[in-house]
């Protein structure tokens, strides 16, 4: 109740509608029409089903894009007429063209690092957790979150735009670096679609920042009675620390796009000099590229921790619930998140060693890259310790966490190597680099939602997924990824560039043609598993197994003291008060004690 | 309501929420401004004078921010008609300022500097017309309350959204004044 009166004690008089904020019937208000229940809703569980199923059809429009671009790549003489038929002359005679393959490449990029995995994964369970764990009945501002999912709704409305017109998305990479990004001339790519990806980025910044205010004031200030920093599960400290991230770095990007924006469209020269464009000198002068690669990645660092800790913050939970034992090291998690959270700000120059970087500076961001790999470590350790001798449920959440672990370990490792900057000029835009932030960003990052989806499932939908599906769905995903990211790392070490549209046309890469050609039939056959996993989850919200319990995992988290599908506010009558951290699993003799239950005398003695 | 006055003393959700908003704006200026520097430290760095009337603008935004201040007083003593005013006087003052601006950008095309021009130009066009968007964001934000003044079916007497508006202004104003005086020193 603490919070409900900060918010609503000084708000206004209601006239004709005072019941808006009686306190007890929450389980009935806002049970009004189809729009404002299911589309323009405010219950932050309905928003996050909405950034959960958009991010699923992104995810599967991005990893189609990735089939498409692995048949040019593992079989560049085969032909394909079924291609054209959907592509159009982006693929005539049904062999994608070299600049369909270049926008294919930048849109997979672009909706999986943004769209995908940082809306889809944090807007999904940030506003599903962070207050049904901290004990709110709601955001800080239900209204700017619902803003939030309808901003990311606008760009993702603005970014499928740019696939269908005449011209084409974006192609110059995601990173959209200028020149290539800021001349409308220099390839087709950069024409109307250029413009449409930096609009739809805009609105998608705006989107990440709306939704990160109110997970940080949520969380600081919303949490129920007892619920103090250090009682907090950890999938919440990890959304605080991403929400931290996001809000301090995307407005970064903002400022590099709006330059950039200038740099088309008003003859500015911040990121132009010294051009030539079919055959003509521009009169740009005096601009640095170099500027657009420093702001772009003073973002672009910290996004990739936006991506992983969500992640790491479900797995914990996960892996401790699932192997009911306490998380081994509840401070030093935190610590370490917080020590990466200040190391992102600190190593984005890491991305830039072959840009002509001093070497006298590049060594002082080659040492705070390797200092990332201590907290990484320390979680590492920490998940591995949790699950040590622990009494293991196999749940497909379960798996999926314990996955993320090994993925995050081998795509972690060679991070080490890509962190020395002169390692790095041998394997700068290599596959090296594709097989690494693949692995420890895409399908770790990927593993942490599949987990928090099939754990959480019953929270959302108040049905299970179906199981042998799920098994089968996590085996091939797994194995799956090792076999098409694993071979890439010995292709970099050769020297393959990325980015090529042939690969049989160099002398050096010909030996690679079989290994391509294998790499591609793995990605079809791991894509058909994504496949079977979304049927499974529209198919289980109307036909899936019913919740019966309250609590289906015997978890301690407050989330589970609700009504299998609360209303809007969560919990009926009070919110529960927390008197304990959320790790109690196997104590003095009991299988766990939720947050709910006061301390016995003898804990108290303890000094808990 | 006892315990509803213990409660007063906890920080609004929505003022945190922005200070937060400030925090991330502060970036994106933070962004701008390194833009500047480190564009600053390459060669045919061209400097040039600022145009007098930025100064008349600063004059006119730091009248402003007194004037949403004394507008928060007179709510808090429920004088709702000088309230009234006064929050119209600053959005006055706030479109005033715009339109300082804008003749300062036409003062300096017509000397010659115009968008298009050297990069350390450009910044300057750049900066300062996305930080007006932000006081010109306030001006909106202001003509919701001043709407909200004339409700008579629903009244407000949380002084919430007015404190909100008045920190944001405040904020906008002395981000202003960081502008100029950093665009002042490092040209």
């Amino acid at each position: 109740m603490s919070n409900e009166a900060t918010l609503h004690s000084q708000e206004v008089i209601h006239g004709a509608h005072a019941h808006d904020h009686g306190h007890d019937d929450h389980e009935h208000h806002h049970e009004g029409g189809f729009i404002s229940k299911y589309v323009f809703s405010l219950d932050h569980k309905t928003i996050a089903k909405q950034f959960l199923i958009t991010g699923i059809i992104w995810a599967i429009i991005g990893a189609f894009f990735s089939v498409l671009f692995r048949l040019q790549l593992g079989f560049p003489d085969a032909t394909f007429p079924w291609l054209e038929s959907i592509l159009g002359h982006w693929a005539k005679g049904g062999r994608i063209t070299p600049e369909a393959y270049y926008a294919l490449v930048t849109m997979h990029g672009t909706i999986l690092v943004f769209f995908v995995l940082t809306a889809g994964l944090s807007g999904t369970f940030s506003n599903l957790l962070i207050p049904l764990q901290v004990g709110a009945r709601d955001m800080a501002s239900p209204l700017m979150n619902c803003m939030s999912y309808w901003a990311f709704f606008l760009a993702s409305v603005v970014m499928m735009t740019s696939l269908f017109v005449q011209t084409g998305p974006a192609s110059g990479g995601w990173t959209a670096y200028p020149p290539l990004s800021a001349l409308g001339d220099a390839s087709i790519g950069s024409k109307i679609g250029m413009d449409l990806w930096l609009i739809s980025m805009a609105l998608f910044v705006v989107s990440q920042l709306l939704g990160g205010l109110n997970y940080i004031s949520t969380i600081l200030n919303m949490r129920t009675k007892g619920m103090t920093m250090t009682k907090m599960p950890l999938t919440i400290w990890s959304f605080f620390f991403t929400a931290i991230l996001g809000v301090l770095s995307f407005p970064v990007l903002l400022s590099g796009f709006i330059l950039l924006l200038f740099d088309r469209h008003a003859g500015t020269s911040f990121y132009l000099s010294d051009l030539f464009v079919a055959g003509k000198a521009l009169s740009n002068e005096g601009g640095s590229a170099i500027l657009y690669q420093h702001l772009f990645w003073f973002l672009g660092h910290p996004e990739v921790y936006i991506i992983i800790l969500p992640a790491m913050g479900m797995v914990s939970e996960i892996l401790a619930v699932n192997s009911r034992k306490p998380i081994f090291g509840y401070l030093a998690m935190v610590g370490s998140m917080f020590a990466i959270v200040i190391l992102a700000f600190l190593v984005w120059a890491h991305h830039m060693f072959v840009t002509g970087l001093n070497p006298f500076l590049g060594a002082f961001f080659v040492l705070l890259t390797l200092l990332i790999a201590v907290p990484s470590a320390i979680k590492v350790f920490n998940w591995i310790t949790t699950i040590w001798k622990g009494n293991l449920r196999f749940t497909p959440g379960m798996l999926f966490a314990i996955g993320f672990v090994s993925t995050f370990i081998s795509g972690g490792l060679t991070g080490i190597w890509l962190g020395n900057s002169s390692i790095d000029i041998h394997l700068h835009d290599t596959y090296f680099v594709i097989a690494h932030f693949h692995i420890v960003m895409g399908v770790s990052a990927f593993f942490g939602t599949f987990a928090g989806v099939y754990h959480w499932y019953p929270k959302l939908f108040g049905r299970y997924l179906n199981n042998t599906i799920a098994y089968i769905h996590f085996w091939i995903t797994l194995i799956g990824a090792y076999l098409i990211f694993w071979p890439m790392h010995y292709e970099g070490m050769a020297g393959m560039p990325r980015r090529y549209y042939d690969y049989s046309s160099w002398e050096s890469f010909k030996q690679f043609t079989d290994l391509n050609h294998f790499i591609s039939v793995v990605v079809i056959v791991v894509f058909a598993a994504q496949l079977m996993f979304v049927f499974n989850f529209f198919y289980s919200i109307f036909k899936g197994r019913k919740v019966t319990s309250t609590n289906p995992w015997s978890a301690t988290t407050l989330e589970w003291t609700t009504p299998i599908n609360p209303g809007h506010g969560n919990w009926i009558g009070e919110i529960p008060e927390v008197y304990r951290w959320p790790y109690d699993y196997s104590k003095n003799g009991k299988d766990f004690i939720p947050q709910t239950v006061p301390l016995s005398p003898d804990e108290e003695k303890e000094g808990h | 309501m006892d315990a509803m006055s213990l409660q007063r003393n906890k920080i609004h959700p929505h003022k945190y929420s922005l200070w937060i908003a400030m925090g991330s704006i502060t970036m994106m200026f933070i962004g701008f401004t390194s833009a500047y520097v480190v564009k600053r430290a390459q060669a045919n760095w061209f400097t040039f004078q600022l145009p007098f009337i930025f100064w008349i603008s600063t004059a006119v935004i730091l009248t402003s921010s007194a004037t949403i201040q004394m507008a928060v007083e007179q709510f808090r003593n429920r004088n709702m008609q000088r309230y009234k005013q006064l929050i119209t006087l600053t959005a006055i003052l706030g479109v005033a300022f715009a339109a300082c601006q804008w003749i300062g950008f036409k003062q300096m095309t017509d000397m010659g500097l115009p968008l298009n021009g050297p990069a350390s130009v450009s910044f300057i066009y750049v900066i300062v017309s996305v930080h007006l968007l932000h006081v010109l964001g306030g001006v909106v934000a202001l003509l919701i309350m001043f709407g909200r003044a004339f409700r008579t079916r629903v009244r407000t007497y949380s002084a919430v959204p007015i404190e909100v508006a008045a920190t944001y202004w405040h904020f906008v104003d002395g981000l202003w004044i960081y502008l100029l005086i950093f665009l002042s020193i490092a040209r």
